[in-house]
């Protein structure tokens, strides 16, 4: 049934057997034991499932397996730790961002793409880059003062 | 090991002095010789009491190393309550918050106190803590005294050490006096469970006037290990042998199955289907093959009728429909009726509110393992002492068998999905005979969810030749904010009961304004409709954040602007002038100076062109807490579109406990009402609700963020806090709907202020 596919995750190779057009998320949460991505939509409306793949922010509930090819996967585990975190993990416990927290991989994982690219943006650019991301929480207020101050640590 | 065939009466003193090691098996019984209650040695236990709401034990721990645990019969759903509690749990104790760790909603390990439930998180819960950690000092002196040989009135407490004021070098610390053991010290308990539970011991908890760490803005710790994705919410719980399970549920709501294809499935590895009356779903090994059979099943669906009227009708069905209950609440004044007849001018208005979602960020999810008839249940669930109840049931099991174990869900704002998901996984790993976990997918979250009610305001006023309101009449009619009750502690609340046969008891409930309009003449009542659908509707409704306060207060704070706007008042005089409560005159003079508000009568007349702006203010009351605010808003008169620049938030709810944790709550329900108010409302035609994803149940975007959102916190330490999760909810559409007045003196009366609804009103 199943196809073997080999996933670069976080720096490590992993081997998982699937169909191929089963999204990654499940591959990452299922197979791999990843906790990161969360499900939110199937529908790549929200976000909650993003991870990055060479660096561009995805939504691995939508993105088939197969697809993945030898492309290098970032999850928010592989983003930064406790001892090195990544400037928005930082300004995230900073800013006390999250409520319920099961949108964060969303904005952080596309954040941290738009300000490796994008340095000083204004707050309107930031706005557009985060657009479509769902918070329930109504935490987006937040969620600014995290970019920017990252943006600031970003320089 | 010793095993204790049958119970045993003994002496604590003589075990303690026999100086062996006991150990007990957990459940056997045992009872203890409360000779000497009065012995300090007596308020502490080897063997933890038994978990019950008169026990101190049931809620505070030392541990052998000096940290506390504290036990809470309540949880947080992201807006920072444990740390309140654990503010307050040490601040009694006199231990340094780092010591405190808070565990929340566990049926194995605190006693019902009602769970995440109308804003009474610190308000009860923290109450009760309060007294819990203040006993547990009290008996921890008393302990330290007998230790010590020096009278209690001669110890004080510094970190956790007990000394003698008079020999500073003469102390002992908690964790020698108890730590590891537990308390054995019966409280006071009212009898009741849930959000009225509260035991208090013999201690007074302290003045408020030498509060330290209550008060503080301490952080959150549950933040680093979300962003680090350490966190485990209820999605990522995983047990060996566990299956993935999805429920199907009907195109037409109200179908059941009448035939099941089970061969049809017979290529996913593992597949198996469970089918019971109307309940079906399926199960394998694999969770992409559960979604793929799910999808996949060849389902014969019964003829059923579809159940919904056009949603062009919804209001007027309201309208018509009569009555199921009435009820007429609150302070009611004088002759309302006998008023309106000497009325100079009667001003009349009335207000809609649709059908809301949860729309939590993920559908809910559980799992449920059966193991050697017990079962445990992880889920999301705001109130798990409750599920524990409605697995029980389901299952046919005693409730001491259930063990639920509340794990963060993904994102809750009351009676959402998270007890269908509970029931659900319950009802598949019972018949699978394997732990399954369930996950519903999105159309589920938001198409299945308990709605909040849709509901039809009528408000009148009447005003003597003077321009005095004389009489007020307000009148809710609506459907019942708990058809489904707001736990799922009965089959029957819950979809799987519901499509399993089992009896209905649809509930009757609404509200009215919570104010102090000090109306010579007032009436406030609501009537509730039945359901739409009786049995397993996607449209059945129960709480969703401030249950019916926002409906209520669009309608009764868009009124008064109103009424105001007649007699060509400006808003917040109107209702400094006839507001009775000096917690709610504050609040209201507290957000109109923040706002910088300009005594004038709306709307303005100063605007031209297609882009305008406006300010509007509403006031609430939400049991006890008092919150006002102004909202100021840009709007594009050619597309209708409303932006809300700028929120100023003045909230008054008692003493504050964390004031950096209270900003952020107010924060996420401006921005949540917001939305709400904008954008939100379930849509369905006559066989479904058709919102069934973040396209067809948009919520505010980003780019639609306010500026900014100013915050008053108004602290009074001598009054015991009241709630802070929901109050700030209910004045958000009346504030943003009289900002839209003012801007374009255009009244808009139904929720949401979508730029379609709002251009075709100022057309």
């Amino acid at each position: 049934m199943g196809e073997k596919f080999s996933l670069n995750v976080n720096g490590q190779a992993h081997s998982v057997e699937a169909d191929p057009d089963m999204p990654l998320l499940y591959a990452l949460r299922d197979d791999l034991g990843l906790n990161n991505p969360h499900f939110g939509c199937g529908l790549a409306q929200c976000g909650a499932c993003t991870v990055q793949l060479d660096g561009q922010a995805i939504r691995s509930c939508v993105t088939p397996v197969s697809a993945v090819g030898d492309g290098k996967i970032v999850t928010l585990a592989g983003l930064g730790t406790p001892e090195k975190p990544h400037p928005l993990q930082a300004a995230y416990i900073e800013e006390q961002v999250p409520q319920c927290g099961y949108c964060i991989n969303g904005w952080i994982m596309t954040a941290a793409a738009f300000l490796r690219d994008n340095k000083k943006p204004t707050e309107a650019q930031i706005k557009d880059a985060l657009s479509g991301l769902k918070c329930r929480c109504g935490t987006h207020v937040a969620i600014l003062r995290a970019v920017k101050r990252a943006a600031a640590m970003m320089g | 090991m010793t095993r204790m065939e049958k119970p045993v009466n003994f002496s604590r003193r003589g075990l303690l002095k026999a100086g062996g090691a006991l150990v007990v098996s957990v459940g056997a019984p045992v009872s203890f010789d409360f000779a000497r209650a009065d012995d300090a040695l007596s308020m502490s236990a080897t063997v933890k009491p038994a978990l019950t709401p008169d026990q101190l034990s049931s809620y505070i721990a030392v541990n052998a190393d000096g940290t506390i645990s504290a036990y809470f019969g309540k949880m947080d759903m992201g807006q920072g309550l444990f740390v309140a509690v654990g503010q307050i749990v040490a601040e009694e104790l006199d231990v340094p918050f780092d010591r405190v760790k808070v565990f929340m909603g566990d049926t194995a390990t605190s006693v019902n106190q009602g769970g995440a439930s109308g804003s009474t998180g610190l308000q009860e819960g923290g109450k009760q803590m309060r007294v819990a950690a203040a006993e547990a000092r009290r008996v921890l002196i008393d302990l330290a005294a007998q230790k010590l040989g020096v009278p209690a009135e001669q110890l004080s407490v510094d970190k956790g050490i007990v000394h003698n004021v008079a020999e500073m070098a003469q102390s002992v610390s908690y964790a020698e006096l108890i730590g590891g053991r537990y308390f054995n010290v019966h409280l006071d308990w009212n009898g009741k469970y849930g959000n009225p539970l509260y035991a208090p011991g013999k201690a007074q908890p302290k003045d408020s006037k030498t509060h330290t760490i209550v008060g503080q803005p301490i952080k959150r710790r549950d933040v680093a290990p979300k962003v680090f994705a350490q966190q485990d919410f209820c999605t990522d719980v995983k047990v060996p042998g566990m299956v993935h399970g999805r429920v199907i549920r009907p195109a037409i709501a109200g179908a059941v199955p009448v035939s099941v294809d089970e061969n049809s499935l017979k290529h996913i590895p593992g597949a198996r289907v469970v089918w019971n009356q109307g309940f079906l779903g399926v199960v394998a090994d694999k969770e992409w093959d559960a979604i793929k059979a799910s999808q996949q099943l060849k389902v014969e669906w019964s003829d059923a009728k579809p159940p919904f009227p056009d949603q062009a009708a919804l209001y007027n069905h309201i309208r018509k429909t009569p009555a199921r209950k009435r009820e007429v609440e609150g302070k009611q004044a004088g002759n309302v009726d006998d008023a309106f007849d000497t009325a100079a001018r009667v001003i009349a208005a009335e207000y809609e509110w649709p059908f809301q979602s949860h729309a939590s960020m993920g559908p809910a999810c559980s799992l449920v393992e059966i193991k050697d008839g017990h079962v445990t249940c992880w889920s999301g669930t705001q109130k798990s002492h409750f599920a524990r109840s409605g697995v029980a049931a389901i299952l046919q099991m005693p409730e001491d068998n259930v063990h639920v174990i509340w794990t963060p869900g993904p994102g809750s704002y009351g009676r959402n999905d998270a007890d269908d998901a509970a029931m659900d996984a319950a009802v598949l790993a019972k018949a699978v005979g394997k732990p399954v976990r369930v996950q519903y997918m999105r159309n589920q979250g938001t198409g299945w969810d308990p709605k909040g009610p849709a509901s039809v305001h009528q408000v009148r006023a009447a005003l003597d030749a003077s321009g005095n309101v004389i009489a007020y009449d307000f009148l809710s009619k609506a459907f019942s904010r708990v058809d489904v009750d707001t736990n799922g502690s009965k089959p029957n609340d819950t979809l799987a009961g519901q499509l399993l046969g089992v009896d209905l008891k649809s509930g009757d409930g609404f509200g009215i304004p919570a104010e102090s309009y000090g109306f010579a003449n007032k009436r406030t009542a609501w009537e509730v409709i039945p359901p739409l659908l009786d049995r397993a509707s996607p449209l059945r409704t129960s709480h969703l954040r401030d249950p019916v306060g926002p409906q209520i207060h669009f309608a009764s704070e868009s009124f008064m602007d109103e009424v105001a706007a007649a007699l060509d008042m400006d808003s917040v005089e109107f209702r400094l002038r006839y507001v009775k409560d000096p917690r709610d005159v504050a609040v209201i003079k507290a957000a109109a100076e923040k706002a910088g508000w300009q005594s004038r009568p709306s709307p303005r007349r100063d605007q031209t062109g297609d882009k305008v702006s406006g300010r509007g203010i509403a006031y609430a009351q939400r049991n006890g807490t008092r919150v006002a605010m102004i909202a100021e808003i840009d709007i594009d008169r050619r597309s209708g579109k409303i932006w809300v620049r700028k929120f100023t938030v003045a909230h008054d709810c008692g003493q504050i406990i964390n004031p950096d944790g209270l900003r952020m709550t107010i924060e996420g329900n401006i921005v949540q009402g917001i939305s709400r108010t904008l954008w939100e409302e379930v849509k369905f035609d006559n066989k479904n609700v058709t919102s069934v994803d973040w396209l067809s149940y948009p919520i505010l975007d980003i780019t639609e963020t306010p500026d900014q959102i100013d915050v008053v916190l108004i602290n009074h330490p001598e009054i015991a806090p009241s709630g802070a999760g929901e109050p700030s909810s209910r004045p958000i559409a009346a504030a943003i709907a009289n900002a839209v007045f003012d801007a374009t003196g255009v009244r808009i009366r139904r929720v949401p202020f979508s730029p379609e609804y709002v251009k075709a009103a100022l057309s």
